[in-house]
């Protein structure tokens, strides 16, 4: 599996520092999934209590952001860069 | 309210159509926003907004303005501010390129620097502070309904009128790059208020390494004027694909234009592909190159230009 995940600077530290990781599953939802058993506290900033995804989180799947896609269940496959961002303003 | 434009010195917009660097089978147009008065998009916010504060008598007295800003809202405040004699305070990121300070001084506005690691969305929270405390009125452009209104009582209609004049309807994709959110939420009411089903695509600048200014990502920041429920999709456009896409409109369409109509333009590009042969496209290219000339987008290669702009607020 090639996926694989881009982390903002904030998130690193929950991650040992990485700014990629491998990303396992067919979907982001069962990436995120599989994280939380390497990373834990790094799952938790990615998923809210209820399991969807927090508010000032922002994934894009090859550039482009899943809560116009199909959000947790969009699908993930070879290749695929899943990145994760912090929800900032311009301007 | 509607905004008495004349006052403010809004005129329509050139739209002119991208002949060259769009994909074929699509008709792209691009918003040539920089024909405005202080030479970007900004000034129909900043107009907006004065116009609504001055009907709530907001501007009356001894009023002081303050405004974070990265450049653009900052300098159409600033005209807007001078031109009727009330001082104005801007805070500004000490990270953004010299001519944004140069131009804001030259109308005679009072800068303020802000740590440009706490990105645009500390420099808000700083100013927000201050206001309380000082009793300056911050006409906010991330949580006033004048800013998307502006663009629905101006750039949307403005849009729609000039497509038609060309033998178009409204167009199939919207798309513009995203700062408050403003220009997205208020065309793409006005084409929902007469019924067009436009798409309604935004680009992403990527948060700079350095810039974003977060301590977590409880630290984000969604601006009050965006409606996010509009969007058809919102796209990430990379550094390095917005300063290629300046440069061609540069070169190829002869358009001398800062990044984020790069960002724009790349955006609607990616996106006409999902459309089908003889559809329209409208992007918003914000500004001109003048404010990044110092930042060094236009010259050397790519990857250069690029790692020239880390750290910096490039838009």
């Amino acid at each position: 599996m090639n996926a694989t995940i881009s982390l903002p600077t904030i998130l690193r530290p929950y991650a040992d520092g990485a700014r990629k990781l491998d990303a396992v599953g067919s979907t982001v939802g069962e990436v995120f999934s599989e994280l939380a058993g390497r990373h834990p506290k790094l799952a938790e900033q990615l998923l809210s209590p209820d399991g969807g995804l927090p508010v000032f989180v922002n994934v894009f799947v090859d550039d482009e952001d899943i809560r116009y896609m199909d959000g947790l269940d969009t699908g993930v496959g070879e290749r695929t860069e899943i990145t994760i961002l912090p929800a900032v303003a311009g301007g | 309210m509607s905004i008495p434009l004349a006052e403010y010195g809004i005129v329509p917009t050139p739209l002119v159509r991208l002949e060259r660097v769009g994909p074929p089978g699509v008709h792209l147009f691009a918003k040539c926003e920089w024909h405005l008065p202080t030479g970007s998009v900004k000034d129909r916010v900043a107009a907006g907004m004065f116009a609504a504060a001055k009907a709530e008598g907001r501007l009356a007295g001894s009023v002081r303005l303050m405004e974070p800003s990265s450049g653009n809202t900052g300098i159409a405040i600033a005209r807007l501010a001078r031109l009727n004699g009330i001082p104005f305070t801007v805070l500004v990121p000490d990270n953004v390129s010299s001519e944004r300070t140069e131009l804001l001084r030259a109308y005679d506005a009072e800068i303020e620097l802000t740590p440009g690691e706490l990105g645009s969305n500390g420099a808000v929270r700083i100013a927000e502070e201050r206001a309380r405390e000082s009793g300056e009125l911050m006409l906010h452009q991330y949580d006033n309904a004048a800013n998307p209104a502006a663009h629905e009582q101006t750039t949307g209609p403005e849009i729609v009128a000039q497509l038609n004049s060309l033998g178009y309807g409204p167009p199939d994709a919207f798309v513009a790059s995203l700062g408050t959110g403003g220009t997205l939420t208020g065309v793409a009411r006005h084409l929902r208020s007469i019924g067009a089903s436009t798409s309604i695509v935004a680009a992403e600048p990527p948060v700079g390494e350095a810039i974003a200014g977060l301590r977590s990502m409880d630290d984000g920041y969604v601006p009050p004027v965006f409606d996010a429920r509009l969007l058809s999709t919102r796209m990430l456009i990379r550094t390095g694909a917005a300063i290629q896409m300046t440069r061609r409109l540069m070169s190829e369409e002869g358009l001398f234009v800062g990044p984020s109509s790069g960002a724009a333009v790349a955006a609607a590009i990616r996106y006409s592909e999902r459309l089908p042969e003889g559809a329209s496209v409208v992007a918003v290219l914000p500004d001109a190159g003048w404010k990044y000339l110092s930042t060094g987008i236009y010259e050397g290669s790519v990857e250069d230009a690029v790692a020239a702009t880390e750290g910096t607020t490039l838009w």
